[in-house]
């Protein structure tokens, strides 16, 4: 039987390995740049070196820095700690870059660079995200080389599965899958849980449209993803692990797929994790595309290979969930977290954020702004900082209209709150929700009316069909949204969409329904003028006739 | 547990009632034998809860959330309340988005006067459809030799897939597709009389609270269910009362 | 455990019959692997005939009822055979907001299809999918494996075209006019 790898053997080896190198090109090759042409540009660079016999320079394939929009990124760091990134390179300019930086020693002259004080990295804070960008998703050993696993060791080998429920207790950290559930409180529930089986479940089926934070994190920092839910296991006293990944994410699920191997193979998981008695065994599940497998309830039908139908609450996931047994769910991104808290204690990880948020928030920037990508911020950042000092603010001379976060759980906030500190509570005040973090900027060519539609389309899409509120109401309270959408829509239509809005939110099975009414209520909040202004009948409501009315007799 | 054991009590208000409620029991069953009327739909003794109609939320004193008589348990103190004017208000839409789901036409319905629907309109005050009718043209499957399905009567309630897998163990019949476009369908979406597992046995024609299950023979509202079958078998199995039901039992 | 159903070949003498009972065999015939096992079929057939769906259900010993329910449940899944060539757009949020309609209103009015539909003569299906998680490149559509961004209604509908012209040329092998 093979030896545990040895860490801090790794950690020396990477370090000499690196050293090695006069200069080295780190390519991105996550989803957006290989989208953009990553791969021709990385070949043509290690092609120039192979060419020119350099085993001094080394091309490294990595995970996403997050300035998707100008990718493909190549990122060419000199020995003297002075990188420069290049931006939008094709195959010509990596030409170019290999000839002139990277033999030649001397930037690029003309290549589109980016200046390094750039406030969209300069203003992070990445805990998260730490090692995303720069090191190899796809080797297991650049990953430990930066400090990785080593959370893991220091929990096997230093503290009691009690201590460390308690240090996630106290870092505060609250689950970044949208609802901010105290982390600490659902591991405390599973630690309880008396069962010969308890599972932990890595929950990556990121279905809002607009957020990719988790497939970033998993398809650029696999390691990190399993490392946290080892931590998670051995504090619960799980012995099972699952990965769910959607179907959506081919290289998310590749990467993971690979790095469990990887890390079975060096006894990072398995049936004597780094030589002690604690044994996980994790498996990566692949959703069939549904958005309501995100629910932690449906994920688990779903993982048993049955419809992804919700069920009723409680009893509890971490009471009885999978095949009967206590489980588990944590979103990709909480568990990211985990291997930081316990490596830098949970009072650095509480210091950070706000007091009722702490830590970071990873946001998917997109829409009506400069730059768009992906950036980790403390909590509490205003949506101003967000938008106009970091990604650039709105081009093409147009301006901001509405901030929309949390998908089609969310809501839209329009720019007088822009200066809103971005937390749980400050964002469910205004009628939006955290939600696992998609931000998507509207600038004022944006009818809100249109927005919401365009989400009721999704939820109704996406309903299960299991609960009456969901399956028909969200189908009815997009018909009244079309009708007003194309100008054929009465007061009326108006008043019945916000009672049927707020009846599927008071009973609706689960969060898809509860949450479906949410774009309606704040579209209509901050801009009912939009609506107002697209209804046919302008008149005092109930002056109309009544038997004008668009009613059926039922029987 | 013996389900004979006497069970503890609880004090429980229901509408403002104090009432003795037994330990578990959930508040369905609480206010069915005290009294209290609840509406319920996908809701049926002897089978598993399903909790999709959503008729049967309650408001309990404390929480932000409804809670589903059908499926939520007592406890003590618990300040229950089952007709306030929001909940009416949500029963009455739910309702009116059944009646626009399907194409409910009672007049020529072979379940009227005896339909689970029209009583739940009937008895919740609902006399207009606000919204959009989808006019479900599903058409009828009558290819089995004794029964007929109407899928546009079909309100999804999921009685009939949860008789024929739990008690009949024959699991015909599925929920197909999702959302809007979900549809029953016998197996692999046969006509249900080819349906090969299928034992001829009707307990899930016995059990449909709509037209869309009937007997194959029936005119307009001659066709009278039996749901009250399954509370009797699963008491049957549970408790070994193997008894024979007295005629007037028996619908004919 | 179950003892796994005898290996017998297909009586259809349909050898792809012989690469699921591979995946049945590595799903260890278990139920609850009942999505992986259908994405592998899929992944063999292209799509998932009523066959094939009973083929699984009689491998994994399920009720059809229950396969069937599961097949049609998730989005992924298609119970008919797909085109040739696969043209998807992205409609999630971010490209809605950058236009996403236009695109698929162009792919619709050239080729008479609507998103889930094929062409009548086999070679194009169009759909439409809920956020591949390139939102930075909004909007983007994806015509079998090539992905591109920042594209405009008619340079969605031209790289279409010319897909399908590529492909019938090789089909063809016929000199061809390049326009």
């Amino acid at each position: 039987m093979a030896a545990p790898i040895d860490l801090d053997d790794v950690v020396r080896f990477e370090r000499e390995e690196r050293a090695r190198f006069v200069r080295r090109a780190l390519v991105c090759t996550s989803t957006a740049c290989v989208t953009a042409g990553a791969l021709p540009v990385r070949d043509r660079l290690t092609a120039a070196l192979d060419e020119a016999e350099r085993t001094d320079i080394g091309v490294v394939s990595t995970g996403c820095p997050g300035l998707c929009s100008r990718g493909p990124l190549v990122r060419v760091e000199d020995r003297a700690e002075q990188t420069t990134i290049y931006t939008h390179v094709d195959t010509e300019g990596a030409g170019a870059i290999a000839d002139e930086h990277l033999l030649g020693g001397q930037p690029t002259d003309g290549a589109t660079t980016m200046p390094p004080d750039l406030p969209f990295f300069a203003r992070q804070e990445r805990v998260v995200l730490e090692t995303a960008g720069r090191i190899d998703p796809e080797r297991l050993e650049d990953y430990v080389g930066e400090g990785g696993y080593h959370a893991l060791a220091k929990v096997i080998t230093l503290m009691e599965p009690a201590e460390v429920v308690d240090a996630i207790t106290r870092s505060g950290l609250r689950g970044r899958g949208g609802a901010g559930y105290p982390t600490g409180r659902k591991w405390a529930l599973l630690a309880e849980a008396e069962a010969d089986t308890k599972y932990v479940v890595a929950n990556g089926d990121e279905g809002d449209p607009g957020a990719y934070m988790d497939r970033t994190i998993m398809d650029s920092d696999p390691h990190r993803v399993i490392e946290g839910l080892a931590i998670a296991a051995y504090a619960t006293g799980a012995t099972k692990g699952f990965v769910y990944v959607r179907a959506e994410y081919p290289l998310a699920i590749e990467r993971m797929e690979r790095a469990i191997r990887a890390a079975k193979r060096a006894k990072l998981i398995g049936r004597n994790v780094l030589g002690s008695s604690f044994a996980f065994d994790l498996d990566v599940r692949v959703g069939a595309g549904a958005f309501v497998c995100g629910e932690e309830t449906a994920l688990m039908a779903s993982i048993e290979g049955r419809r992804g139908l919700p069920v009723l609450r409680p009893p509890y996931p971490t009471e009885k969930g999978l095949w009967g047994q206590p489980t588990m769910i944590n979103n990709v991104e909480t568990l990211a977290n985990v291997p930081a808290i316990i490596a830098r204690g949970p009072d650095w990880f509480a210091s950070l954020g706000t007091e009722s948020s702490p830590g970071t928030k990873v946001f998917a920037l997109a829409g009506s702004v400069a730059d768009t990508g992906l950036i980790e911020v403390p909590m509490g950042i205003s949506l101003r900082e967000i938008v106009f000092d970091m990604a650039g603010g709105i081009p093409n001379g147009r301006t901001f209209k509405a901030a929309q976060t949390g998908g089609p759980s969310g809501g839209c906030i329009p720019a007088q709150y822009l200066d809103t500190p971005v937390d749980y509570e400050h964002l469910r005040d205004l009628g939006s929700m955290m939600g696992s973090g998609g931000l998507v900027v509207m600038d004022d060519s944006v009818s809100m009316p249109e927005v919401a539609r365009f989400y009721l389309a999704f939820c109704r899409d996406e309903s299960c069909g299991k609960c009456v509120p969901c399956r028909v109401g969200t189908e009815k309270m997009h018909a009244f949204l079309d009708r007003i959408c194309e100008g054929t829509g009465r007061r009326r239509d108006l008043q019945h969409l916000e009672s049927l809005a707020r009846t599927v939110r008071a009973t609706s099975l689960c969060g898809l329904g509860q949450s479906a009414p949410n774009p309606v209520f704040s579209t209509l909040e901050h801009f009912r003028d939009e609506y107002e202004a697209l209804l046919v009948d302008l008149e005092e409501p109930d002056a109309g006739n009544r038997s004008e009315e668009v009613a059926h007799e039922p029987a | 547990m013996s389900p004979r054991e006497p069970r503890a009590t609880v004090p429980v208000t229901i509408d403002g009632q104090e009432v003795d409620a037994v330990e578990g029991e959930t508040i369905l069953s609480l206010a069915r034998r005290v009294g209290v009327p609840i509406p319920t739909l996908c809701y049926l003794d002897g089978l598993s809860v399903h909790g999709g109609c959503r008729l049967c939320s309650v408001e309990v004193d404390g929480d932000p959330r409804l809670r589903l008589a059908c499926a939520t348990p007592v406890w003590q103190d618990m300040d229950i309340r089952t007709s306030t004017w929001d909940l009416q208000e949500h029963r009455r839409r739910i309702i009116e988005l059944l009646f626009a789901e399907g194409n409910h036409i009672c007049a020529t319905c072979v379940s009227s006067g005896a339909c689970e629907l029209q009583d739940l309109a009937a008895t919740n005050r609902v006399d207009h459809i606000h919204y959009e009718l989808s006019y479900a043209d599903e058409g009828v499957d009558a290819s089995h030799p004794k029964y007929v399905l109407d899928r546009d009567r079909c309100v999804k309630c999921t009685r009939c897939v949860r008789v024929c897998a739990e008690v009949e163990g024959a699991s015909v019949w599925e929920i197909a597709e999702r959302g809007g476009g979900s549809r029953l369908v016998a197996e692999m979406d046969v006509p249900w009389g080819e349906a090969s597992s299928c034992t001829w046995c009707g307990k899930c024609v016995l059990v449909c609270p709509t037209g869309a299950l009937s007997f194959k023979g029936r005119g307009v509202g001659e066709m009278r269910h039996d749901a009250e079958v399954v509370a009797f078998l699963s008491r049957a199995r549970n408790e070994g009362e193997w008894v024979n039901r007295t005629d007037e039992e028996v619908p004919s | 455990m179950v003892p796994p159903p005898p290996q017998e070949p297909h009586p259809s003498g349909d050898e792809r019959f012989a690469l699921l009972d591979k995946s049945l065999r590595k799903a260890r015939y278990r139920q609850d692997q009942l999505i992986e096992v259908l994405h592998a079929a899929q992944e063999v057939f292209g799509y998932l005939a009523d066959d094939v769906l009973l083929y699984v259900a009689q491998a994994l010993r399920l009720p059809r009822s229950r396969v069937y329910g599961v097949a049609t449940f998730y989005h992924l899944f298609t119970r008919e055979p797909m085109g040739e060539h696969i043209c998807s757009v992205c409609t999630g949020t971010a490209c809605f907001v950058k236009g996403a309609d236009a695109i698929v209103d162009a792919m619709v009015s050239e080729y008479g299809i609507q998103p889930g539909e094929t062409t009548e003569d086999g070679t194009l299906t169009l759909t439409t999918t809920r956020c591949i998680g390139s939102c930075s490149l909004a909007p983007v559509t994806v015509v079998d494996d090539d992905v591109r961004g920042h594209l405009t209604a008619e340079e969605a509908l031209q790289m279409v075209v010319d897909r399908l012209a590529a492909a019938q040329d090789a089909a063809s092998e016929q000199p061809v006019e390049v326009s």
